[in-house]
């Protein structure tokens, strides 16, 4: 038997990759992608517990998750694209000139 | 067709409606708009933050008695609210005076740039107004995603495209965080209304999702207004990106962060205010002192200001303490109009000290340094003069508005039983008079070498005239601002 608790104890592990990801990879398309698994984490938490509650407002909230994820991807991308146009590189720490 | 909601509801959100549709407008005027005619634009915008603001009341009076909630209760309209909306739009037309130098010389199309402004501003507006969860996360994305791309407007400025990519992969990041956390609360709370999760929240014991949820939640929200340990983004993106985005960065986004602070953390999280109390003291302590320590290295005065404004946050925090700790003897809740009285004085304050900074014709893109500003009071004595009332405002000394934001939120933090914090941020503040008074000497003590650059903007000259007017006014005579502020609580 499938409980709630197994979705939440997925998006758990879910979640920790993309933080985990965030925090060590360097490559920004990864970063991207790993903001993209906290996001997922955040929608299975949220279907799960809809589903658990009898509640629609955690279904409705996954929907505008996505299409947020969707802007946020778009304009994720196009940053990348003109910091590649710059520096001829995706990665953050080679990018990087301010520091201290 | 039915709506789920009476349309008188649409009233309620009227300077919003406005505002977008104006926004929208704009940028499609834009597309026929040559450069170097930009400036209509401009003026357009900020015309159209004064509609939005004049119908503020006017969404107040029709909507009915205050506080009005709407859509469900996804959004309230009530004096708190209001104040911060007028906050908001205050800084957006700031930053647009700021601007119209800035980017209309520059090479990049202003259109799109006062269009993403005024877009930014219908997101703040609405972070006043949630008290949704769903409401406020798509408000807080709506400011968010605007705001990465004015960090990143000047693209082919590396400092610029560095400070974009900085600002969005942790603010994404940051929003995943709080959104896990909005999720836990969900499942532990059963709803996202923050009424309703605050009613769960004291009927139910203690639980481990509920206490993760808060957790992250706060850190989500720690981020948002660049408190320490999740600050790291601030000095970077105030550094690179241009300099009337970094002044609007550092004031703009703040206080709809901290109207959402607020708004989540009493009167959705209200009744366990004892449990996540002492994780803001910690990150309170730590934040004032990061902040103005950090500050003391500094050359570049963008990313001073921009350390600056951490410890700001940090101060800041201490009235979400003292708000936390409850009502005192009289029943009078102290803190938070202490935050309100401050953040007023903030925005005036920091707006000003960048504004000058915008004034200051740096050697290069973003390299605006302390010694850029030597001899300045020789050949601009005025500006050197407001300078120096922003500085003495911002280090918290009277009678400037900065005093009487830190005197009343210290008091307010001694009251609610956080002595030591109130002691530490005093302290702190001492220690900011050095990194201050840096810029002050410059202007004053020290001999200007060669010509001094500097723009003769009327504009932005305007603008800082009103800052200073403010920051003394409210220094001077802050019983009025205090009586407002006191009348504009959460319920």
């Amino acid at each position: 038997m499938v409980t709630v608790a197994h979705y939440v104890g997925l998006s758990f592990v879910l979640f920790t990759i993309g933080v985990v990801g965030v925090l060590i990879r360097r490559n920004l398309l990864t970063v991207l992608m790993s903001i993209e698994l906290i996001l997922n984490a955040v929608n299975i938490n949220l279907v799960a517990f809809a589903r658990q509650l009898g509640d629609l407002t955690g279904h409705v909230f996954v929907v505008f998750v996505i299409a947020v994820a969707a802007g946020e991807a778009a304009i994720g991308l196009a940053i990348v694209v003109s910091l590649y146009r710059l520096k001829s590189t995706v990665s953050l720490d080679d990018a990087s000139e301010m520091k201290g | 067709m039915t709506f789920p909601f009476p349309a008188s509801d649409l009233l309620v959100i009227l300077p919003e409606l406005v505002l977008t549709q104006l926004a929208l407008g704009i940028l499609l005027w834009a597309t026929v708009v040559r450069k170097g005619r930009e400036a209509t634009l401009a003026w357009v915008s900020i015309a159209s933050l004064a509609a939005a603001a004049v119908l503020i009341p006017v969404a107040a009076r029709l909507s009915g008695p205050l506080p009005r909630a709407a859509f469900g209760g996804m959004l309230t309209l009530d004096r708190f609210s209001i104040f911060f909306k007028v906050l908001v739009l205050l800084a957006t037309a700031v930053t647009i005076l700021f601007s119209l130098k800035f980017v209309g010389t520059s090479s990049y199309p202003g259109g799109e740039y006062y269009a993403l402004l005024l877009f930014s501003a219908v997101g703040m507006l609405f972070m006043a107004s949630g008290t949704h969860l769903v409401s406020i996360y798509i408000a807080l994305e709506l400011m968010a995603l605007s705001q990465y791309v004015l960090a990143g407007y000047f693209k082919r400025e590396t400092k610029s495209v560095e400070a974009a990519a900085k600002y969005f992969v942790l603010g994404a990041f940051s929003s995943g965080v709080l959104l896990y956390g909005i999720s836990l609360v969900y499942g532990a709370a059963g709803s996202l209304d923050l009424g309703d999760v605050a009613r769960s929240l004291a009927a139910t014991p203690r639980s481990s999702l509920l206490g993760v949820g808060i957790v992250l939640t706060a850190s989500g929200m720690l981020f948002k207004i660049a408190s320490a340990p999740f600050h790291v983004w601030a000095p970077d993106v105030y550094e690179g990106a241009p300099t009337p985005i970094s002044a609007f960065f550092s004031v703009g986004p703040k206080l709809a962060a901290y109207a959402i602070f607020a708004r989540i953390f009493f009167v959705g999280f209200g009744p366990r205010a004892g449990d996540w109390a002492p994780v803001l003291a910690a990150s309170a302590a730590l934040t004032m002192v990061v902040g103005n320590v950090g500050a003391l290295l500094q050359q570049n005065v963008k990313r001073m200001l921009g350390y600056s404004s951490i410890g700001h946050a940090g101060y800041a925090l201490l009235g979400l303490l003292a708000y936390a700790s409850g009502t005192d003897a009289r029943g009078e809740n102290f803190g938070l109009w202490a935050i309100l009285i401050y953040l007023a004085a903030y925005l005036l304050m920091t707006l000003g000290a960048f504004g000058l900074v915008v004034l200051l014709e740096a050697k290069g893109y973003a390299t605006e340094s302390v010694d850029d500003f030597n001899g300045l009071s020789k050949k601009n004595p005025l500006a050197a003069a407001a300078m120096l009332v922003f500085l003495l405002s911002l280090a918290g000394i009277p009678p400037t508005a900065g005093f009487v934001g830190k005197y009343f939120l210290f008091s307010a933090a001694m009251k609610a039983g956080w002595p030591s914090l109130a002691l530490l941020a005093v302290l702190m503040s001492a220690v900011s008079l050095f990194y201050y008074f840096r810029i002050a000497r410059a202007m004053y003590l020290v001999e200007g070498e060669g010509e001094l650059r500097w723009r003769e903007e009327p504009a932005v000259a305007a603008a800082v005239a009103v800052c200073v007017a403010g920051t003394l006014l409210l220094g001077i005579l802050p019983q009025p601002f205090v009586a407002l502020a006191k009348s504009c609580l959460l319920p």
